[in-house]
């Protein structure tokens, strides 16, 4: 028994049974799994298998029909815990400055001027965008307003840091740039991520497990763990096996 | 393509387009000369907001280039014409319209008998993998299904050459391999010439037999690859990924 507690300890983020109905509708099928803390978890799965719902679970906006979600040995509080989410679309605030909309987040906290400052400091260093400190979102391209929520999300400090497709559609280009980006960020900033995303290719490059999802009613198909070194390269066979492995496990079309 | 079967079906000739943004000269595309041949499918890719769609609506007559001129089978075009169809990459669906209707309309505007209008509607519904689908409204489709209304409406008025503005740039990556898997078979059984504009270097390597890789804003030509891997094309073989390399690399960041 004794080992089985410390081993729990280890665990940032515990997801037990999690179970949903919608009326007849069974979207969620008692899913369990754990997060370690400072650890990058993926989640793929096909089209239509209730990602959202998953995440809408986890971040406390539709509550359980079973199960739980406990962070740090309790059940998730959004009063308690802080729980970061990065949607698809970006949620900057329009009428605040890119500081200001970094500050928002930590000013709310009460927390004490000089730590936001630093954060706020480190966040834009880490991103480069010193020259966009006093520009307003509207004043910035997608990407750019997209970089600005994912650092005010992480800059929270949050126990557990939800992200919903954040690159779904930019080009490869950019999002080589941009991921490589949110794993400088995740390094330095140590939080534990749930990223989730329908591109393989995206899940293979930044997870350190990657969460298989299966077709309604949803649950842990399988878990693949990705130990390759980093930068990591999409062309490394290595790279593409876990890729092809991931893909045959989802593939419908 | 073999090469002796290449014919012109379409010629730009320093095509510029340019805006007055508050009281500034915005140019969008800057001087692109570019040929494209019969029943190709010609892929236009580029970085984000870097002008592509307005090359797009510049061959299909929305708009008019400052400067530059186009030619289809080397007769020169200004304006919109029949022989261009478009697909966007929002559908423009009638959501009051059945797939039936709305993939008839254009040729219910042209004023084409019934049953006429309704065998070709048909044919191309069917085509794009919709058939039971006829009666259903657009709400009850999924985003794929109405993509694939938007490909059987272009097909229905029978252009000689189709645009398609980022037309999975919507989908998940997902439903976006199945979509292009779709439109390869539907072009291999109806060859047109297609033009279609994305910023996915995976989707341009997949299906392009060129690609024509744009620089960032103002557009401009930066260079044409001739992508001659068989299809249908594995984006995880290695020679695959190398052209995608090659192009990534040699392509615009545009943060």
């Amino acid at each position: 028994m004794s080992d089985g507690k410390e081993l729990k300890e280890d665990y940032k983020v515990e997801v037990r049974n999690l179970t949903k109905y919608f009326g007849g509708l069974h979207v969620l099928n008692d899913i369990s799994f754990n997060i370690k803390k400072g650890e990058f978890v993926c989640v793929v799965g096909p089209t239509g298998c209730g990602k959202t719902t998953f995440l809408n679970l986890l971040s406390r906006i539709y509550m359980p029909s079973k199960g739980d979600l406990f962070i740090d040995g309790a059940s998730a509080d959004p009063r308690k815990h802080n729980l970061a989410f990065v949607f698809q679309e970006p949620s900057s605030i329009p009428w605040l400055t890119v500081e200001k909309n970094l500050r928002f987040g930590l000013e709310l906290k009460n927390l004490d001027k000089k730590i936001i400052d630093e954060r706020v400091e480190k966040i834009i260093t880490l991103l480069g965008l010193q020259q966009f400190r006093n520009s307003y979102p509207h004043q910035l391209s997608v990407s750019s307003e997209q970089r600005i929520i994912i650092g005010r999300a992480f800059a929270m400090n949050p126990d557990l840091l939800l992200m919903d497709e954040p690159y779904g559609q930019m080009d490869v280009k950019l999002r080589f740039y941009l991921e490589d980006e949110v794993i400088r960020l995740w390094k330095e900033w140590g939080s534990t991520v749930l990223f989730i995303t329908h591109n393989i290719e995206e899940a293979v490059y930044l997870a350190e497990r990657i969460l298989i999802m299966s077709n309604k009613p949803t649950t842990i198909k399988e878990e693949v763990v990705v130990d390759l070194p980093r930068p990591r390269d999409v062309a490394d066979p290595e790279f593409i096996k876990i890729r092809k492995y991931v893909t045959e496990q989802i593939k419908w079309w | 393509m073999p090469v002796d079967e290449k014919r012109v079906k379409l010629r730009l000739e320093n095509i510029s387009q340019s805006y007055v943004v508050n009281n500034k000269v915005f140019d969008a595309v800057s001087n692109i000369s570019l040929d494209v041949y019969d029943n190709e499918f010609l892929v236009i890719l580029g970085p984000g907001h870097c002008g592509k769609s307005v090359l797009l609506n510049i061959i299909g007559g929305l708009e008019k280039p400052v400067e530059g001129s186009k030619y289809l089978d080397g007769e020169k075009l200004t304006g919109s014409d029949k022989r261009i169809g478009m697909v966007f990459q929002k559908l423009a669906l009638m959501p009051w319209k059945t797939v039936m209707s709305n993939v008839e309309f254009g040729l219910q505007m042209a004023s084409v008998e019934k049953t006429k209008r309704r065998e070709i509607a048909q044919q191309y519904i069917d085509l794009v993998g919709l058939k039971g689908f006829e009666k259903s409204y657009p709400s009850q489709l999924s985003g794929g299904m109405k993509q694939r209304v938007g490909i059987a409406r272009a097909y229905t008025n029978n252009p000689e050459i189709l645009l398609m503005d980022e037309p999975f740039g919507q989908l998940d990556a997902q439903t976006r391999y199945a979509m292009q898997e779709e439109i390869q078979r539907v072009w291999y059984q109806q060859k047109r010439t297609i033009i279609f504009v994305t910023n996915n270097i995976e989707e341009a390597v997949y299906l392009g037999d060129r690609i024509v890789l744009l620089s960032k804003c103002p557009a401009s030509v930066k260079q044409i690859y001739n992508i001659d891997l068989p299809r249908p094309r594995d984006t995880i073989e290695p020679k695959f990924l190398a052209i995608r390399k090659e192009i990534s690399d040699n392509t615009d960041l545009a943060l």
